[in-house]
């Protein structure tokens, strides 16, 4: 009796021991040496890739925002409006800090027929050459993470007509800027070709003289 | 199409030498990696007191993984509940309710990870770190360990010994998955993925508002959930945000990486078992060392790879037919179903994200399944509902030769002969566990979905009306059940109710199949193997393999169609109607 005690006592111990190697291991060394060996190898990125004028960041390569200047190029809707607020909002606690997601309509969700159709409308009032139909899919949809920061290279050629007439830039010029801001699929096979918003905006602001 | 094509091509050609590598640890052979990893192990031996000479009974192996597990649940559950303090809390995160605390720990430790808290403002930098990223080590390795010692019982080299758990847990995490991880979370890092202890970053935007952009170590996180087929998100929208998945190449690193060792278990168990036939039969050992799978490892592999497959041609064609609601309401639906997803993902490789998540167990999303169309998105129900197609941690290979010795008895029935399996007679008390186990999965999964649909704090979680709203339930008891961790996100989880009622169901659904597969292992392992004769049914032939996938379907049919009706199915039915 006292051996069986005895035996399943040190079972415990292996198994408190072996808990807390691995706590130290798989919990504290591992994270912390690869935040060491990723901040010397791929700074940029391993510091969320942020995109800087003057020194000053303004946002992330990675993450959209919610343009609303006309003058603008649109993302799609996010239901966290890609975590920009005001200062306002967020001391009125309108903005209660960072999240990600969508607001999950089902399919069949009157919600998501609602918010599309008043999307639809407005969209065709700012853009009124633009027929319903030639409004591409993932415009009017919104992301998983709400913070996708591309739209599709057709989504972005129905913007440029109204944004010829906001930023008095020349049709040529948009498409160049549009032009250097759509990535292609990897190897021609892998993904969809999309166009980095933020990077068309940073690159308008420029042309417009908004920005040096 | 193609790309998903290319994809699954490219997951083929390097499952064979990492199965072969898992086959090598597993039997304790000779590594290239051993004058290092031999130190370190040897080192966690002798501080924790393990001698790996020491094997262990089946009884013993389950204690000792249960014992550990509780002793992690611990750790885990207070540094929880004291993330407050100002270690590694450069955001001022505040503790964690004790509820949902407890479906947190609960849902790491079982390998499911279903998230009822949104990481950004949820958990701490020493949360994510040391409870989350290590328990997504741990639970993994926890499953392999019970996979490895459920096939040592079914090849039957030794009458007792199944290994030592202990040794199993420590040379899992040292030689397959840190070495993963660790490539890996280079590799995202690469792509974009941040990996840093800084406070989250407020920049001022072109338009003069401010934007918070997320930061943490997520790439050291992000890397071990696909690889452990753990899932859950640092942030939490999960591995559709671009800073847990900024690229299609991140996006393929993440998808090979939670296949992999499913994949490879399979590899594993075919030659572990072929080893059997070889060490019996000394003239046919050459021959069989040439066959990469094993051929019991083949006919399990191809079942699997057929039902995968299906399912997600289904769910591609399902997305790309779009959503005729919104076709109704004048939004074009050329380019499919984009609601929930991300351009630059697209349709085709989120409907295979999604399958492959569903299937391998991981749970990591990279769309939001609630806003798939109703077909599509039951087919990530179903596989969750299978919970047999690869599978994630070696449990889907395990659960799999549950309907494979199912199999084999039916088949015997119908042609009068005595079941065997790997040369082992399956008798009485092999098909009353087998039945008792295959039983568990469904009974927790309905019961439970007829417990919150019957209840108000039940109904008050359902976000979306209508017939989408059972989906919503099934999905989330589906999920906790088969250790998945995906979600239906709308669900409005975090209450007492869902977060008791998924905890128990995830610990259920973890524990109970794992104890009862390695009483079966521990039984056939006893028997004396019998000789092969003419009225052998053989289990590596392509009848076999259909007779598998058959009565997977007709299980699966039998025991989820009617509540598979009243969900997906009929909302698919009323949106195209």
């Amino acid at each position: 009796m006292k051996e069986k005690f005895k035996t399943s006592l040190s079972g415990v111990k292996k198994a408190f021991l072996v808990t807390l190697v691995l706590l130290i291991i798989c919990g504290l060394i591992y994270p912390l040496v690869m935040t060491g060996l990723s901040q010397l190898i791929f700074p940029h990125q391993a510091n969320g890739s942020l995109v800087k004028v003057n020194g000053e960041a303004i946002g992330s390569e990675l993450i959209g925002q919610d343009f609303t200047e006309d003058y603008f190029m649109k993302c799609r809707p996010s239901s966290v409006n890609y975590n920009t607020y005001t200062e306002e909002a967020k001391e009125s606690g309108e903005y209660a800090g960072p999240a990600s997601g969508s607001n999950n309509y089902a399919p069949s969700n009157k919600a998501l027929v609602e918010r599309v159709q008043a999307d639809i409308d407005e969209f065709l009032k700012a853009n009124p050459n633009i027929k319903k139909e030639d409004i591409p899919t993932d415009l009017l949809t919104a992301s998983g993470s709400g913070l996708d920061p591309h739209i599709s290279p057709k989504s972005a050629e129905v913007q440029l007509e109204k944004l010829e007439e906001t930023t008095g830039l020349s049709m040529d010029t948009l498409q160049k800027i549009v032009d250097d801001n759509t990535e292609g699929k990897v190897l021609g096979i892998f993904g969809q070709d999309r166009v980095n918003v933020l990077g068309v905006n940073l690159q308008i602001a420029k042309e417009m003289g908004l920005i040096d | 199409m193609f790309q998903i094509l290319m994809t699954l091509l490219i997951f083929i050609i390097i499952v064979i030498p990492i199965g072969m590598y898992m086959y090598r640890i597993a039997t304790y052979q000779k590594t290239f990696a051993d004058p290092v990893l031999n130190r370190l192990d040897n080192g966690i031996f002798k501080v924790c007191g393990i001698d790996p000479q020491n094997g262990m009974g089946w009884k013993k192996y389950v204690l000792s993984l249960v014992l550990t597990n509780a002793f992690m649940v611990f750790v885990g559950y207070i540094i929880l509940r004291i993330q407050f303090l100002p270690i590694f809390n450069p955001n001022g995160i505040s503790g964690m309710e004790e509820s949902l605390s407890f479906n947190t720990i609960i849902s790491f430790m079982t390998n499911t990870n279903l998230q009822h808290y949104a990481g950004e403002s949820g958990l701490s930098y020493l949360s994510q770190m040391s409870v989350i990223t290590f328990m997504m080590f741990t639970s993994a390795a926890s499953g392999y360990a019970a996979c490895v010692a459920f096939v040592r019982g079914l090849a039957g080299k030794d009458k007792k010994n199944m290994g030592n758990f202990y040794v199993d847990l420590v040379r899992v995490t040292t030689r397959i998955l840190l070495p993963l991880s660790i490539i890996v979370t280079l590799l995202l890092v690469w792509q974009g993925v941040p990996q840093n202890l800084s406070q989250n970053v407020t920049v001022k935007t072109l338009e003069g508002t401010m934007q918070d952009i997320a930061m943490g170590p997520i790439a050291a996180l992000e890397s071990i959930k696909h690889i452990g087929t753990n899932g859950g998100g640092f942030l939490g929208a999960n591995s559709s945000t671009p800073l847990e998945n900024p690229t299609i190449i991140s996006n393929i690193i993440e998808l090979l990486s939670m296949m992999i060792l499913p994949g490879a278990c399979v590899i594993m168990f075919g030659k572990m078992v072929r080893d059997r036939k070889s060490s019996n039969n000394v003239p046919n050992a050459i021959k069989a060392r040439k066959s990469l799978f094993g051929r019991e490892g083949r006919t399990v592999f191809v079942a699997m790879s057929i039902i995968f497959l299906i399912g997600l041609f289904v769910c591609y064609y399902a997305e790309m037919a779009g959503n005729p609601a919104l076709v109704n309401a004048g939004l074009s639906q050329s380019m499919g179903n984009m609601e929930g997803k991300e351009v630059r993902f697209g349709v085709s490789q989120s409907a295979l994200f999604t399958t492959v998540t569903t299937s391998f167990t991981t749970g990591t999303v990279n769309n939001m399944h609630d806003t798939l169309t109703p077909l599509g998105g039951m087919i990530p129900l179903l596989h969750m509902m299978l919970n047999l197609v690869f599978g994630g941690k070696g449990v889907g290979l395990m659960n799999m030769i549950m309907y494979v010795i199912l199999t084999v008895f039916i088949c015997g029935l119908m042609i009068g002969r005595t079941p065997e399996y790997l040369g082992k007679k399956i008798e009485g008390k092999e098909m009353k566990l087998t039945a008792l186990c295959i039983i568990i999965h469904p009974l927790l999964i309905l019961a439970f979905s007829a417990i919150a649909v019957a209840t108000k704090s039940g109904l008050a979680g359902i976000t979306n009306e209508g017939f989408h709203g059972l989906s919503q339930v099934l999905y989330e008891y589906s999920s906790s059940a088969a250790n998945n961790g995906s979600g239906f996100e709308g669900l409005a989880d975090n209450t007492l109710f869902w977060n008791i009622t998924t905890g128990l169901a995830m610990f259920f659904g973890r524990y109970l199949s794992i104890v009862i597969q390695l009483a079966i292992a521990g039984s056939i392992m006893r028997k004396q193997f019998v000789n092969e004769s003419a009225g052998t049914l053989r289990t590596d032939t392509t009848t076999f393999t259909i007779a598998l996938v058959l009565i997977v379907y007709i299980f699966a049919g039998l025991t989820f169609f009617p509540v598979l009706s009243l969900g997906p199915v009929a909302e698919h039915l009323t949106l195209w109607g």
